[in-house]
C-alpha cells in the first residue's frame, strides 16, 4: 500500500493532465496519454484505481478529467464478453481490502458532488462494484448508506442516490438482496416518484430507478395494497408536466405489462384511458411507449395462447385474461387513427420509427391475438379510405389490411382477398404514390405468405388464370424505385414458396426463365444498393431455385456459370476502400449463398447431378479464393456452400481436401465469430458423410481443434452440442480408426454427460440447451458404437459401457428430456447391445433403461421413438440371449 | 431510453438464417440416415428370421468380433452358418515370391501337419471347429473356463485359439491366439500374439498330458525370426510333429479374417508331403487342377475377396449339370493355357472335372493356383528364400511395412 501511495503521489499531478490529454483532438497526444494510462494500470493496479477514484471525487479537478476517470474505472470493473468479465470480477475481488474500502468511500462521497456528471458517473461505478460485491456478501452497508442519503435535503444528492439505486438494481440479481432491503429500496424509490416530490430531477431519477427495480418487486406486487400504491404512483407519473417523466412512467408500465401481466386486471380500464390520451395527444416519444404497452400485452397473450393450444396445465401456467379481446372495440379505432400519421419518406429511412409504424405493428399483433374478431373492426376503415384522393388515406387503408392478414382464419380472409387482389395489383402499377405502392407490394407479399400454398384448405386464391397477371405485375414492379422493387421481390419470394409442393403443376414453371432473368436484372441495377434491393433479389432468386421443379433444372444449370462469373469478378477487383470492401463482402456473401442453394438443387436431382459436378473444380477454386478475403459472413456462406458441394460430390470431394483443410481448421478456430465455427462443425459432418474413410488423414487435425473448442470457455456454448454430434459423424466415417481419439473424447463425453444428466433447472431456456447437449452426447455415443461395430476392436469400448448405461438411466430418472433426446437415447441403448453384444448383456439387463425406459419408448406415439425402441429391443434380446 | 423499435415490413427470418437452418436440418437428417444405415446393416444380422442365413450373406463386409466368433463356435448350425464361421480364420496366401525384409519383418515356423481349427473355451466347455465350420471335438480342457472343474472369473469369458490338430500325437498345436480370458487380441500384432501364446499357456496346465478334465494336450510351436538361422531352424530343425511346409507371419499383422498377403505359406518336398495337389484317388494328376466357385452370372471364381475370375460356364451346361451358384467345381487346365499377366494368372480353357470332396467349404485362392502352377514348373526353392534374406542384409533398412489391417 505504501508503495502504491508513493507512486500515487508521484503521479497525482500527472493524472489530471493525462486524462485530459486522452481526450485531446490531437491523435498523437491522445495515443501517448492512453499509453501512459495503460502503463500505470499494468504497473500498479491498486494505485491506478485509487488515483482514478480520487480524481473523480476531487471537486477541484476539471469536469472532463473526472468524467473520464470514472469511465475508465467503470470499464476496469465490467466487460461485455463473459470471459473477460469474470477476469475483471476476480481481479477486483483480489484487491487489497483497504484500497477497495478507500475507493468505495470516495465513490459514495462523489454522490454529493455539485457537478452532475461526476455524480452520475459515480452512480454507475458504484453499481458496478455492487454487482461484483453484493453477490459475494461484501459491502453489506452500501444499501443502508445510500438509503440514509435519501433523507438529505439537497436534491442533487437525492437524485444521485436514486439513480444509483436504479443502476444497482440493474447490476445485481434480485436473489442477492434481502426482502427487507428490497422493501426499503422500493419505498424510497416510489416516494421519490410521488407527485409530492417537488424536484422534477429527483422525480425523474426515481421513475427511472423504478424501471430497474421492478424485477425486485415480486413480493410487493403480490401484496394488493403495495401493488395498488405502486400502480397509482406510476399512473400519476404518466400525467406529470415533464415529458421525460411521462415517458419514463410509460416505460415502467411496459415493463410491468410483461413482468406482472397476471396482476393487471383491476388497472386495465385506467391504463387504457391514459394510453389512449397519450397516443392521441402526447408527444411522440410518450405516445410510442403508450402503443408499446399494448404491443407488449399482445406478446404476452400470444405466448399464453400458444401454450394453451399445445398443452395447458392449469396449475403451472399464467391464465389468459383476454385483455386485448376486451379492449378491442376501443383499441382498434385508436390504432387505426395512428396509421394516418405517416411521415413523407419513412420508407426510405432505415431507422425510421414513428406513430404510424408502431400503430400498424401493434394492429398486426392484435390480429394475431384475437384472430377473426378484428376483421369487421378494420374492414370499414379499409373500404372507406382505400380510394380517397389523399395518399395518406390510401396508404393507411392498405397498411391496415396488410397488418391483419396473419391471425384471422383463411375462411374469413379469402373472400376479402378475392375482392382486393385485383385492386392491389392495379394500385401497384398505377398509384401515383411510392409510399402506397410500397405498402401494396408488402401487402401482396403478406397475402402470399399467409394465404397461399398447398397447406391451406380453402380454395386457392391464386389460380392458373390470375397467376400470370400477378407475375407480370410483380416483374414490372421490380423495375420500380428501389423500395417498391424490394417489396415486389419479397412478394415473389412468398409466391414461389407457396408452390414448393406443387411439382410439375406449378404455374410458375412456364415463366421460370423470365423470373430468373428479371431477378438477375434487379441485382445489376445501379441503385440495387438502396433499400436492401440487391439482397432481396438474391434471396428471392434463392427461394425460386429452391422451389423449382425437375423440368426447369436446365435453366438453373445455366445460372451456374453466371453466378460463378459474378463471384470471379468480385475477386478481381483492385485496391478497395474500406467501404468498397464491405460492399464487396456483402455481395460475395450473397453469391456464395446463391451458389449453395443451386448446389443443393442440382446436386439433389439425378437428372442434373452429373453434369453439374463438371463445375465442381472451378467452383471450389472460387470458394478457396473467397476464404482469402477476411470476413465472417462470407466465410460462413462459403463454408455452407462447400458443405453442400461435398455432399453432392461424395468421395470425389477428397481431391479438394488438401487445399481446403487449412480453411476448415481456421473455421474451427474461430471462437469470436462463433457462427462461423458452428457452421464449420456442421460441414465437418457433411465431409464425414461424403468422404467416409477418406477423411481419415485429416482427422488428427480436426479432432484436435474440436477438443480445443470443447475445452474453451470463450466459445459460445451453442456450438458445443454440435461438436459432440460431430464426434459421432467422424467415428461413423472412420470406424475403428477412431480408437486413438477414445482416450480424449470419452472423458469429455463422460463429464459432459454427468453435468447434463443432473442439470435440473426450472429455466426453460437452460433446459432446452441441456437437451441439445444431451442429444449431442448421445449422437456421439451412437456414432462411436456403430463405428466400432464390425470391427475387431469393439472390446475397447467395454470399459465405457457402464457409464453410458448410467447416463441413460439418469436421463430416464430425470424425466426432463425432450422427444429428440428420448429417441436418440433409446437408440444408443440398441447400439450398445448391438456392438458389444453378449459382453454388455448382463449390465444391459440390469439397467432401468432396458426395462422401464424401453417399455415406455415402445409404447410411444412418436413413430421415431418407437422405431428406435424396436431396434433397441431386437439388439438387446440378441445380446442378452447371445 | 430509445423507443422500442419493432421489425417493420420485414420477414422475421433472414434468408441467410433460413439457409443456415436448412443446412442444419439437412445435416441432421443425413446423420440420421447414416445412423440408420449402420443399424440396418447390423439389424440384418440380428433379426431372428434371418439369423441363420444373413450372416452368410453379409460376411464379406462384416469383420468378425470375438463375440461373433465365440457365438458362432457354440451356437451355429447349418451349412451356411458353418461357412460364416469358417470365414473368420486368418488364411495365408501361398508364397509366389519372397517378400522383402524377411529377416527384419517376418516370423517363420514349421506348420504342423493336420487340421486347421479354431478352439473356443468357455462356460466349462471346449469346442474345436475345422475350417469348414464343422465340429472336430467337444471336450474338457485346461484352457481357461475350458472344463467344469476349472472355472475362474466370469464363466462366459472366452478364450479362442487358432490351432492345428495333429492326429499322430493327438495334440493341438497353437499357431495363433485371438482371445484370452475375454481379452481380445484381434488388434494386436502377430509379434505380440506369439509372445502372449507362450506366456499365457504357461499360466495354465493346458500343456500337460491328457487327463479326465483335459482330453487333449495343447502345445506351442517354436517360432523364429526369419533370419538365415531362423529359417534354417524352422526348415531343418526337428519338431515333435510332422511338418507341412513353413508359415511366414509379418510381425505387424493384426489378426484379420480371410486371406491376407501378410501371412504366407510355402512348401517344398523336403518339408511337406503334400506339395502338389492330388486327385480324389490320391494321384498327382497330369494336368493342374483348380477348385472354383460358380457365381450367379455363371463366372467361375476363386475364394479371394474380391474373387478372381478364371472362366465361365454357359447356361445350358449349368442347367444340364444341375449346378447352382455357390457350387464348388473342380477343373483341369493345360499348362499352355496359362498366361501370367502382372503376377495374375489367366486361364483360357478350363475343363470341367467334377465336384470336389464334399468336406470342402471353399474354392482355391488365386495364390494357391499360382503356387501350384509354379510348383509344377519353376518352384520357389529354399535357396531362393535364403538368397532373398541375404540380399535383404545388404539393403539399407528402408521403409516401414504398409499395414493393411
Amino acid at each position: 500500500m505504501n508503495r502504491g501511495v508513493v507512486l500515487l503521489v508521484n503521479m497525482s499531478l500527472d493524472v489530471t493532465q493525462v486524462l485530459l490529454s486522452a481526450q485531446s483532438a490531437d491523435g498523437a497526444t491522445r495515443k501517448l496519454a492512453e499509453e501512459s494510462l495503460k502503463q500505470f494500470q499494468e504497473q500498479n493496479l491498486p494505485g491506478f484505481l485509487f488515483s482514478l477514484s480520487s480524481e473523480l471525487a476531487n471537486e477541484e479537478k476539471p469536469e472532463e478529467s473526472r468524467r473520464l476517470a470514472g469511465l475508465i474505472l467503470k470499464n476496469a470493473l465490467d466487460a461485455k464478453e463473459q470471459h473477460r468479465k469474470s477476469e475483471l470480477f476476480q481481479r477486483w475481488l483480489a484487491l487489497d481490502a483497504n484500497v477497495k474500502a478507500q475507493i468505495k468511500a470516495l465513490l459514495l462521497q462523489t454522490l454529493s458532488s455539485p457537478v452532475a456528471t461526476a455524480r452520475s458517473t459515480s452512480s454507475q461505478v458504484i453499481a458496478k462494484v455492487a454487482g461484483i460485491e453484493i453477490p459475494q456478501k461484501q459491502w453489506p452497508e452500501l444499501i443502508g448508506s445510500l438509503l440514509s442519503n435519501i433523507h438529505q435535503v439537497q436534491p442533487n444528492v437525492k437524485q444521485a442516490t436514486l439513480e444509483t439505486l436504479g443502476y444497482l438494481c440493474e447490476e445485481v440479481s434480485p436473489e442477492a438482496v434481502d426482502q427487507d432491503q428490497v422493501n426499503k429500496i422500493l419505498t424510497a424509490v416510489v416516494q421519490g416518484m410521488n407527485a409530492s416530490e417537488g424536484n422534477s430531477d429527483v422525480r425523474l431519477a426515481a421513475t427511472r430507478a423504478l424501471y430497474n427495480a421492478l424485477g425486485f418487486a415480486q413480493v410487493n406486487f403480490s401484496n394488493d395494497m403495495e401493488r395498488d400504491y405502486i400502480m397509482r404512483v406510476v399512473c400519476e407519473a404518466t400525467q406529470s408536466p415533464e415529458v421525460k417523466i411521462r415517458q419514463a412512467a410509460f416505460e415502467c408500465l411496459v415493463a410491468i405489462s410483461s413482468t406482472y401481466y397476471d396482476k393487471l386486471a383491476t388497472y386495465m380500464q385506467d391504463i387504457f384511458n391514459i394510453t389512449a390520451k397519450a397516443v392521441r395527444g402526447d408527444e411522440e416519444s410518450v405516445a410510442l411507449q403508450a402503443i408499446e404497452f399494448w404491443s407488449s400485452i399482445c406478446d404476452e397473450e400470444i405466448d399464453i395462447l400458444d401454450e394453451y393450444s399445445s398443452e395447458f396445465t392449469a396449475d403451472s401456467d399464467v391464465p389468459c385474461y383476454y385483455f386485448i379481446k376486451q379492449a378491442l372495440p376501443a383499441l382498434v379505432p385508436m390504432l387505426l387513427e395512428t396509421l394516418l400519421k405517416q411521415e413523407e419518406d419513412q420508407d426510405l429511412d432505415e431507422g425510421a420509427w414513428n406513430l404510424a409504424m408502431a400503430g400498424g405493428t401493434c394492429l398486426g399483433l392484435v390480429a394475431r391475438t384475437v384472430g377473426d374478431d378484428i376483421v369487421p373492426l378494420v374492414m370499414p376503415f379499409v373500404e372507406e379510405n382505400i380510394t380517397k384522393p389523399d395518399w395518406r388515406h390510401r396508404e393507411a387503408a392498405t397498411y391496415a389490411f396488410g397488418s391483419i392478414l396473419e391471425g384471422p382464419s383463411a375462411d374469413k380472409l379469402a373472400p376479402l382477398i378475392n375482392v382486393a387482389l385485383n385492386f392491389m395489383l392495379s394500385a401497384l402499377v398505377n398509384d401515383p404514390s411510392n409510399h402506397v405502392k410500397d405498402t401494396t407490394a408488402w401487402t401482396l407479399g403478406r397475402i402470399f405468405e399467409f394465404l397461399h400454398g398447398s397447406a391451406l384448405e380453402t380454395a386457392p386464391i391464386i389460380t392458373s388464370e390470375n397467376c400470370q397477371q400477378i407475375l407480370t405485375v410483380l416483374l414490372q414492379s421490380m423495375k420500380d424505385v428501389p423500395n417498391v422493387a424490394e417489396k415486389a421481390c419479397g412478394a415473389l419470394y412468398f409466391l414461389a414458396q407457396g408452390y414448393v409442393d406443387a411439382g410439375s403443376a406449378s404455374p410458375l414453371a412456364p415463366f421460370f426463365q423470365d423470373i430468373v432473368q428479371s431477378l438477375l436484372f434487379v441485382t445489376h441495377r445501379e441503385d440495387a444498393g438502396e433499400s436492401r434491393l440487391r439482397t432481396a433479389a438474391y434471396e428471392t432468386l434463392n427461394e425460386v431455385v429452391r422451389c423449382s421443379i425437375e423440368e426447369t433444372g436446365p435453366i438453373v444449370m445455366q445460372l451456374v456459370p453466371v453466378i460463378m462469373m459474378e463471384l470471379h469478378q468480385t475477386l478481381e477487383a483492385g485496391k478497395l476502400s474500406t467501404d468498397e470492401r464491405e460492399k464487396r463482402s456483402e455481395l460475395q456473401g450473397l453469391l456464395c449463398g446463391c451458389l449453395q442453394v443451386i448446389i443443393q438443387k442440382l446436386g439433389g436431382m439425378e437428372s442434373t447431378k452429373y453434369s453439374f459436378l463438371q463445375y465442381a473444380d472451378q467452383m471450389m477454386e472460387l470458394f478457396l479464393r473467397v476464404f482469402a478475403c477476411r470476413n465472417a459472413t462470407v466465410h460462413e456462406e462459403a463454408m455452407l456452400a462447400i458443405g453442400a458441394l461435398a455432399y453432392a460430390a461424395g468421395p470425389n470431394f477428397s481431391k479438394y481436401m488438401a487445399q481446403f483443410y487449412q480453411y476448415l481448421e481456421m473455421g474451427l478456430q474461430n471462437f469470436e465469430e462463433y457462427q462461423v465455427c458452428a457452421i464449420t462443425v456442421g460441414v465437418v459432418g457433411d465431409l464425414c458423410r461424403a468422404l467416409e474413410d477418406k477423411i481419415l488423414p485429416f482427422c488428427d487435425g480436426i479432432m484436435t481443434q474440436l477438443l480445443k473448442d470443447l475445452s474453451s470457455n470463450q466459445l459460445h456454448r451453442s456450438v458445443k452440442p454440435p461438436i459432440f454430434s460431430c464426434f459421432g459423424d467422424i467415428a461413423l466415417a472412420i470406424g475403428e480408426n477412431f480408437e486413438k481419439y477414445l482416450i480424449y473424447a470419452m472423458p469429455m463425453l463422460q463429464s459432459a454427460a454427468d453435468l447434463s444428466a443432473h442439470a435440473a433447472s426450472a429455466d426453460d431456456e437452460l433446459l432446452d440447451y441441456t437437451n441439445q447437449l444431451r442429444n449431442g452426447i448421445l449422437e456421439a455415443y451412437s456414432g462411436i458404437l456403430q463405428g466400432f461395430k464390425s470391427s475387431p476392436k469393439t472390446q475397447l469400448l467395454m470399459p465405457y459401457a457402464p457409464h453410458i448405461l448410467h447416463f441413460l438411466d439418469a436421463l430416464y430418472n430425470g424425466k426432463d428430456m425432450d422427444d429428440t433426446v428420448m429417441k436418440t437415447a433409446i437408440g444408443v441403448l440398441g447400439d450398445l447391445a448391438d456392438t458389444l453384444g453378449v459382453h454388455a448383456g448382463p449390465s444391459i439387463s440390469q439397467s432401468i433403461s432396458s426395462k422401464k425406459f424401453l417399455e415406455e419408448c415402445l409404447a410411444s406415439d412418436d413413430p421415431l421413438i418407437k422405431e428406435s425402441a424396436d431396434w433397441a429391443r431386437i439388439a438387446i434380446s440378441r445380446a442378452v440371449s447371445g | 431510453m430509445a423507443p422500442p423499435h419493432r421489425p417493420y415490413k420485414r420477414p422475421a427470418i433472414s434468408d441467410q438464417q433460413r439457409r443456415r437452418d436448412l443446412a442444419l436440418q439437412a445435416q441432421s437428417s443425413r446423420r440420421a440416415d447414416a445412423q440408420a444405415r449402420a443399424r440396418s446393416l447390423a439389424n440384418s444380422l440380428l433379426s431372428p428370421s434371418s439369423a441363420e442365413t444373413a450372416e452368410g450373406d453379409s460376411e464379406r463386409d462384416h469383420e468378425p468380433t470375438v463375440t461373433d466368433v465365440a457365438t458362432a463356435a457354440s451356437k451355429l448350425r447349418g451349412s451356411d452358418a458353418r461357412r460364416w464361421f469358417a470365414r473368420h480364420i486368418m488364411l495365408p496366401e501361398w508364397m509366389a515370391d519372397a517378400p522383402p525384409h524377411l529377416a527384419s519383418d517376418w516370423h517363420v515356423f514349421a506348420r504342423p501337419a493336420g487340421k486347421r481349427c479354431l478352439v473356443v473355451s468357455c462356460n466349462g466347455m471346449t469346442i474345436s471347429r475345422v475350417r469348414n465350420g464343422s465340429i472336430l471335438h467337444r471336450f474338457p480342457s485346461a484352457l481357461p473356463n475350458g472344463s467344469k472343474r476349472d472355472i475362474s472369473g466370469p464363466a462366459s469369458s472366452y478364450s479362442i485359439l487358432d490351432c492345428i490338430f495333429h492326429e499322430p500325437d493327438e495334440t493341438y498345436y497353437i499357431i495363433d491366439m485371438i482371445c484370452w480370458r475375454g481379452y481380445s487380441l484381434y488388434d494386436c500384432t502377430a509379434e505380440f500374439r506369439f509372445f502372449w501364446v507362450n506366456s499365457k499357456l504357461m499360466e495354465t496346465t493346458a500343456g500337460d498330458p491328457p487327463s479326465t478334465y483335459h482330453r487333449y494336450r495343447f502345445s506351442v510351436v517354436p517360432i523364429y525370426e526369419c533370419t538365415l538361422e531362423g529359417l534354417e531352424a524352422a526348415y531343418s530343425g526337428s519338431t515333435p510333429y510332422m511338418k507341412d511346409g513353413l508359415l511366414f507371419y509379418n510381425k505387424h499383422v493384426h489378426y484379420q479374417a480371410g486371406i491376407t498377403p501378410l501371412a504366407l505359406v510355402w512348401k517344398d518336398e523336403a518339408c511337406s508331403q503334400y506339395i502338389i495337389d492330388t486327385d480324389s484317388k490320391g494321384q498327382v494328376p497330369s494336368e493342374q487342377h483348380v477348385v472354383l466357385e460358380l457365381q450367379e452370372d455363371g463366372k467361375l471364381a476363386t475364394s479371394d475377396d474380391p474373387p478372381v475370375v478364371f472362366g465361365s460356364l454357359d447356361n445350358e451346361f449349368i442347367q444340364k449339370s444341375n449346378l447352382r451358384p455357390g457350387n464348388l467345381l473342380r477343373f483341369a487346365f493345360r499348362d499352355e493355357r496359362v498366361k501370367l499377366v502382372d503376377g495374375k494368372m489367366e486361364i483360357s480353357e478350363l475343363q470341367f472335372v467334377g465336384r470336389p470332396n464334399r468336406a470342402r467349404a471353399f474354392a482355391d485362392s488365386h495364390s494357391k493356383a499360382l503356387f501350384q502352377y509354379a510348383a509344377r514348373h519353376a518352384p520357389l526353392r529354399i535357396e531362393d528364400l535364403v538368397a532373398s534374406i541375404q540380399s535383404n542384409h545388404m539393403e539399407v533398412k528402408s521403409t516401414d511395412v504398409e499395414m493393411q489391417g
